[in-house]
């Protein structure tokens, strides 16, 4: 089939944290670039956004977070994501995240981390080379 | 996907939420091996409710659905819910936001929740809608409910699929009383009048009564019902349940479940069709590419559209 597949994505705010202008942008980026985006709003539990990302089929999760409490939250994802033999769904995330802690979430297996002043353009370009989705 | 397509197909039925997720993708993605699955899953369809929900953008359709979720697991139901919004005409990209409303139901295993974007579809659904809906139906699923894009003129072909479709309006958009002028008074089973808190849902509750009255009588014999809700609130939303099971035991019955399956699989197959057809036409000459040589070819004067047309029919029917 000449077709090519798009990338569907999940954008989510986990936790408590109100903060939805980064998320929102990225969001319109995405969707602006040919992507299908779900968006699931704000004050989402990881076990939310694990079964959304599954019921959805998407080719990877977006974390947002700019209340300081990603360690947590993103690695919880990522474990949920495990329990549910879901783990081939990649994460990557973005907001406020102090630069030692970006070292220290990649290596539980967060993908990438976007921090304040990141261009949409670089993320989508990011997404166009590091995600792809199954044949 | 190396699965074989009756593997696949059982797994489904068994529950595997990634299994059925995964084919509802590459339908979507129109994959070539989907027809082999969805023949396996066939024999398990046809058990399931679909119930339509359309109307103007920011009624309250995703609210609804909500609360009304909330209201059929309660009486232990199992329930998909696909809905669907419009993908941009300019960069082929969406964003599907329905399911923020309805997201406290997520973990719910009860329930399964889709989001589609048009691709291209007129008419406010998808596409792959009937053939997702079918996955949802072997899945189990008791009832599903399908959230359309905002219905105007002619966004309607939701009730060659739900066996209820219910129309929802909030008092004081004036183009909504012309929407019923220009025909979807014939398409709702059920007409909503959501945000009912606001003024004017009184005088609008008479002006659909009025136009239903006026209206010519409805084939199958059904009277359309009029309910009010105040979704955030829940209010009016039982009544709404009471006025769905209402109009499905009128739905139940064996003549009239005969005639809406004809209707309803008669349009299908038709869109099949025309749909493998293409496919077929696409494949034959080339896609993008031979599309394109064609339409050279016409442009410069070599072979008139209509010729054309013929002869690409013709290499194909030998
Ligand atoms: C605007 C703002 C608000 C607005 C939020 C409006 C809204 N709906 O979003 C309001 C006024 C409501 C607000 C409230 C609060 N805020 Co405030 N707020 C900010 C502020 C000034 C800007 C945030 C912003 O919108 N930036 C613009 C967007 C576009 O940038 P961004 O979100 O960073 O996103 C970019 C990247 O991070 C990345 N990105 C982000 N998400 C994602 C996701 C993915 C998948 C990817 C790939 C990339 C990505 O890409 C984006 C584009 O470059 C920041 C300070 C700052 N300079 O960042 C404080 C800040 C975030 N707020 C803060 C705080 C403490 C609060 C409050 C708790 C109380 C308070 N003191 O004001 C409340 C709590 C609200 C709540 N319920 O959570 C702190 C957080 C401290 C922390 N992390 O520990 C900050 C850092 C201010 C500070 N220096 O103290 N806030
Ligand atoms: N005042 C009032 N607001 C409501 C009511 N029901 C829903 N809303 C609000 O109306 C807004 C739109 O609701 P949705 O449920 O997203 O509407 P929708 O029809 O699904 O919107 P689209 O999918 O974008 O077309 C939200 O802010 C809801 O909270 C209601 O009964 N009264
Ligand atoms: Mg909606």
């Amino acid at each position: 089939m000449g077709q090519k597949r798009k990338i569907r994505i999940l954008v989510a705010k986990p936790g408590l944290d109100g903060h939805d202008r980064g998320a929102k942008i990225i969001a319109r980026g995405f969707r602006d670039a040919g992507f299908e985006v779900i968006y699931t709003g704000l004050h989402q539990s990881p076990e939310q956004i694990v079964e959304a990302a599954i019921q959805e089929d998407v080719d990877v999760i977006g974390l947002s977070s700019l209340a300081g409490a990603h360690n947590h939250l993103f690695r919880e994802v990522l474990r949920l994501l495990k329990e549910r033999s879901a783990d081939d769904i990649p994460v990557f995330g973005g907001g406020i995240i102090p630069d030692e802690d970006i070292p220290k979430l990649k290596e539980a297996g967060i993908l990438e981390i976007f921090t304040p002043g990141t261009r949409v353009e670089d993320v989508v370009k990011w997404v166009e080379e590091n995600i792809h989705p199954r044949g | 996907m190396g699965v074989n397509p009756k593997e696949w197909a059982k797994r489904i039925i068994e529950g595997d939420i990634r299994a059925a997720s995964r084919l509802m993708r590459d339908i979507d993605d129109r994959m070539p091996w989907v027809s082999e699955v969805l023949k396996e899953l066939y024999p398990h369809t046809g058990r399931a409710y679909v119930i339509g929900v359309t109307g103007s953008p920011g009624v309250g359709k995703s609210t609804l659905v909500d609360v009304l979720i909330e209201i059929f697991r309660g009486k232990k139901l199992e329930i998909g819910v696909v809905v669907i919004d419009p993908t941009s005409p300019f960069t082929g990209g969406a964003i599907l936001g329905d399911r923020i409303r309805m997201q406290r139901h997520s973990t719910d295993s009860g329930v399964f929740i889709r989001s589609l974007a048009t691709r291209g579809s007129m008419g406010g659904l998808s596409r792959s809608t009937s053939d997702i809906l079918r996955v949802m139906d072997a899945m189990g699923k008791d009832i599903i409910l399908l959230e359309t894009v905002g219905v105007g003129q002619d966004e309607v072909d939701v009730v060659n699929i739900a066996h209820t479709s219910m129309i929802v309006m909030i008092p004081g958009l004036g183009d909504d009383i012309q929407a019923i002028k220009a025909g979807i008074l014939e398409i709702g089973d059920i007409f909503v009048i959501n945000k009912c808190e606001r003024e004017g849902a009184e005088r609008m509750e008479r002006e659909i009564m009025m136009m239903l009255e006026l209206g010519a009588r409805r084939e199958d014999g059904w009277t359309p019902k009029i309910v009010k809700t105040e979704a955030i609130k829940r209010k009016g939303v039982k009544e709404l349940v009471e006025v769905i099971e209402e109009h499905r035991s009128f739905q139940e019955d064996p003549e009239r479940k005969k005639m809406f399956l004809q209707k309803a699989l008669r349009i299908e197959l038709i869109t099949h069709l025309k749909d493998q057809i293409t496919t077929r036409i696409l494949d034959a000459i080339g896609h993008e590419e031979g599309l394109s040589r064609a339409v050279d070819e016409i442009i410069s004067g070599r072979i008139d559209l209509y010729s054309k047309s013929e002869e690409i029919l013709n290499r194909l029917m030998c």
